[in-house]
């Protein structure tokens, strides 16, 4: 009788073990995190020795200690008495108003521009695209210094200054009339908000109703007048009005009156609003080009006219592909207010520069700069992120 | 019902669709005039563009001081860069020519306006140029651009292999030429960074952001999309970091803690901004690598799999090429803004084009000058950005029309 052939038992598979898949993953993760590890370690331990030489111990105790410089534009009280914290708290309200600002500004120009290149109309579509060409050719710092300094700089001084209606241009800067708030201020600013909440309601009534109702009811306008309504009649109802407008004057070497926005602010904005709104534009044109024109058609054959076409069917389908690019112009927006270093605007980078110039701490204002605008992308993306959800198509 | 059957005759089958044919006034009437409130836009628009050609015509052609620039135009180009080894710049620029020629005539034969116009270039600067040594490197370089374009021409096909590797070298024999080597009185003495500056500094710049940090992006890219979560975390972090902070974070970061990390080696300045730009390019340049990777259909994969590719070459053989193929003017658009970007240098004290800029205005006799200045330095980095943007739409439509 012969014996069956031997033939490879199918459980005889296991192979030795550095040659198992799984085991090399494991193993090639474990000695790539050694390796960061180790590298990481020797850096942290390198800067440490280096500090140690340099007699500088890591740490924030600093950000107490009086900073010692003036800075020109404060959205809060500060004098060089103040802290270096309190230094750092005037810059991140500097970035934060040029980059609401700016992105408010840009996003509204930007509209404009994609619509322009999209105009049937051939000067204005090529006004517009010799406009979108500038912008993304020509590096945003150029932009800035070229604003400032051939611009803003090269106005009159304020004896001289260029009058446009109430506001003057000079070297120091924009004056422009300003509300100075009155005793009655604080109470307008709480009926304001009532009307505010009152308009909210308003406008979740008519949404209520339309549905209720199955007809179009209007849904824009009512809210809008209600505010309007209640905000006019506070300001009249006060004994006294909440705001008197004061108008900027010449007066000896300076304005008296109004507000004078510096040239560095105005450069920044200017130059920000118009390099992103150039890119917004193109984001803008692409996503309402990017809808088929059978949506037109259909909306135009189901008897809607053209600018219900464009609202109902065209724009919220574009917005969907719009979002998601124009949020990274938003986030480039906040980052790129950093050149503001370029041309002396204290925003917090500006701000952070002075501050390792006169103390030495890189590593930490190095740190927290980069934090903090770790922390502003992270809330612009979540916002945005947010909002995409609330406009994407839901499907079934 | 039948007799009412409309019959559709073929001649109105086959009608095309309606070519317009327009005359001038047709022309003017559907796009400026068509509507009262276009012609009304119309109007308002020309007066604008009317006023704003006026206005900067005037300023250029009347006012404006351009000597500024004539009288600095070296410092703009190369910066301080020693007039003795001025030479080894043309050579490199000759060198380009030629490698521009070669490829011009293997790839873009069709381009033949645009071949005249570029070979004429260096003929027609040598021209206005007022200076001997310039006329005759520009001469050189034309005749370099020529007999390329000429060799390739009539061997196209069999330089293409030696083109590849030309520009491949280019680089190395670049970084040579400029930085030089050995002790002071060798062949090519050493030019210490510290006077390369201008728009060579730029170019410089850019190309080692360009050839340093693509290789990296592919690697973070394929280590994003790794199945090991190690890798791929560690991976994530480091892009969505260096992507959530601003450009100039990472340029001081590199210039002030480079050197604490690495006590002993020096570094310079010009090599830590250099790496600053690597490092923040790319984070950038992974994500749209990982655009283009994420394009690929997983039947790739598994057809490579199929045929018994390991990780590595399933990669480097199927995934890549196409998904690298798929971005290209993602990343070409990417290297635009990269060499957008490396004009915030001078915010950390190097001399590049705007660096150079600053120094020109500081000058005594041309206080004031900041609108002439700085135009021309737009102009510069416009005319390059349009170069490339022209040149991946080009690529773009012969990658689609291969398809």
């Amino acid at each position: 009788m012969e014996a069956p052939p031997r033939s490879p038992s199918p459980l005889r598979l296991s192979r030795a073990f550095w040659r198992d898949e799984r085991f090399i993953q494991i193993a090639v993760q474990i000695l790539f995190l050694a390796l960061v590890i180790w590298l990481g370690s020797v850096a942290l331990r390198n800067m440490f020795t280096s500090l140690r030489q340099q007699g500088l111990a890591l740490g924030f105790d600093f950000l107490n200690s009086g900073a010692g410089f003036d800075i020109s534009d404060a959205l809060i009280a500060y004098s060089s008495s103040d802290t270096f914290a309190r230094a750092l708290q005037v810059g991140l309200l500097n970035t934060i108003l040029v980059s609401l600002l700016g992105i408010v500004l840009a996003t509204i120009l930007g509209i404009v521009v994609g619509v322009a290149r999209l105009s049937s109309n051939w000067l204005v579509n090529r006004m517009a695209w010799v406009f979108v060409e500038i912008m993304r050719n020509v590096p945003l710092l150029v932009l800035l210094v070229f604003i400032y300094t051939a611009f803003f700089l090269k106005l009159p001084r304020a004896r001289q200054a260029v009058s446009v209606g109430p506001v003057y241009l000079s070297n120091r800067g924009v004056a422009v009339p300003w509300g100075e708030p009155t005793d009655t201020w604080s109470l307008y600013v709480s009926i304001l908000a009532g009307a505010l909440v009152t308009g909210v309601l308003v406008g979740f009534a008519m949404r209520w109703w339309q549905e209720r109702s199955g007809r179009p009811r209007p849904l824009v306008w009512p809210p809008l007048l209600t505010i309007a309504v209640i905000a006019a009649v506070g300001w009249i109802a006060l004994p006294q009005p909440p705001l008197t407008l004061s108008y900027p004057e010449i007066a000896g070497f300076n304005f008296q009156g109004g507000r004078v926005l510096s040239p560095e602010f105005m450069a920044l904005l200017i130059g920000l609003v118009i390099y992103t709104a150039g890119f917004i534009g193109e984001v803008v044109r692409a996503g309402i080009q990017a809808v088929p024109k059978g949506q037109v058609e259909a909306a135009r054959a189901l008897g809607l006219n053209p600018a219900r076409t464009l609202r109902l069917v065209v724009f919220p389908q574009a917005l969907r592909l719009i979002i998601p690019p124009i949020t990274n112009q938003y986030l480039n927006l906040t980052k790129n207010s950093t050149l503001a270093v370029a041309i002396g605007y204290p925003d917090l980078f500006a701000v952070s520069g002075t501050i390792i110039n006169q103390t030495g701490r890189a590593v930490e204002m190095i740190a927290v700069v980069m934090a903090v605008y770790l922390m502003l992308s992270l809330l612009t993306s979540l916002i945005m992120n947010w909002y995409n959800r609330r406009v994407r198509l839901v499907e079934r | 019902m039948s007799a009412e059957t409309p019959t559709v005759s073929k001649s109105a089958e086959a009608l095309p669709p309606p070519t317009e044919r327009y005359s001038v006034v047709r022309w003017l009437h559907k796009n400026l005039f068509s509507t009262w409130y276009n012609t009304l836009l119309t109007i308002v628009m020309l007066i604008l563009a009317a006023l704003i050609a006026r206005g900067v015509l005037e300023w250029a052609l009347t006012q404006a001081r351009w000597e500024v620039i004539t009288a600095n135009l070296r410092l703009f180009m190369v910066g301080q860069y020693p007039i003795s080894a001025l030479w080894r710049i043309w050579a490199c620029v000759a060198l380009l020519a030629f490698l521009i020629g070669v490829s011009w005539g293997i790839w873009g034969r069709m381009q033949r306006g645009g071949a005249a116009a570029f070979g004429a270039l260096p003929f027609v600067l040598a021209m206005i140029t007022s200076d001997e040594p310039s006329r005759l490197a520009l001469v050189i370089t034309g005749i370099a651009g020529v007999v390329g374009y000429a060799l390739s021409w009539r061997w196209g096909a069999a330089l293409q292999r030696v083109s590849i590797i030309g520009w491949i070298l280019y680089f190395p024999i670049l970084f040579v030429l400029v930085s030089g080597f050995g002790a002071s009185d060798s062949v090519l003495p050493p030019v210490p960074t510290s006077l390369w500056g201008g728009l060579l500094l730029t170019l410089l710049l850019t190309v080692v952001g360009i050839v340093f940090s693509f290789p990296l992006g592919v690697l973070l890219a394929l280590g994003r999309q790794s199945n090991l979560p190690v890798i791929s975390w560690l991976c994530v972090i480091y892009i969505e970091l260096i992507r959530g902070v601003p450009f100039i974070s990472v340029l001081f970061m590199a210039q002030l803690m480079l050197p604490l990390f690495l006590p002993g080696v020096t570094i310079d300045r010009v090599v830590r901004a250099m790496a600053g730009v690597v490092i923040f390019s790319a984070a950038y340049l992974a994500e749209n690598v990982r655009g283009g990777l994420q394009s690929i259909p997983r039947g790739q994969y598994e057809a490579a799999r199929a045929l018994g590719l390991n990780s590595w070459k399933m990669m480097l053989l199927i995934i890549l090429p196409q998904a690298l193929r798929a971005v290209i003017p993602i990343l070409v658009g990417q290297f635009i803004a990269l060499f957008k970007d490396t004009s915030l240098v001078v915010i950390v004290g190097l001399l590049d084009l705007m660096g150079i800029a600053k120094t020109v205005l500081a000058q005594p006799d041309f206080l004031g000058l900041q609108a002439e200045v700085y135009t021309f330095v737009a102009f510069v980095y416009g005319v390059f950005c349009y170069l490339m943007s022209a040149f991946s739409q080009r690529l773009e439509a012969k990658l689609h029309a291969g398809r």
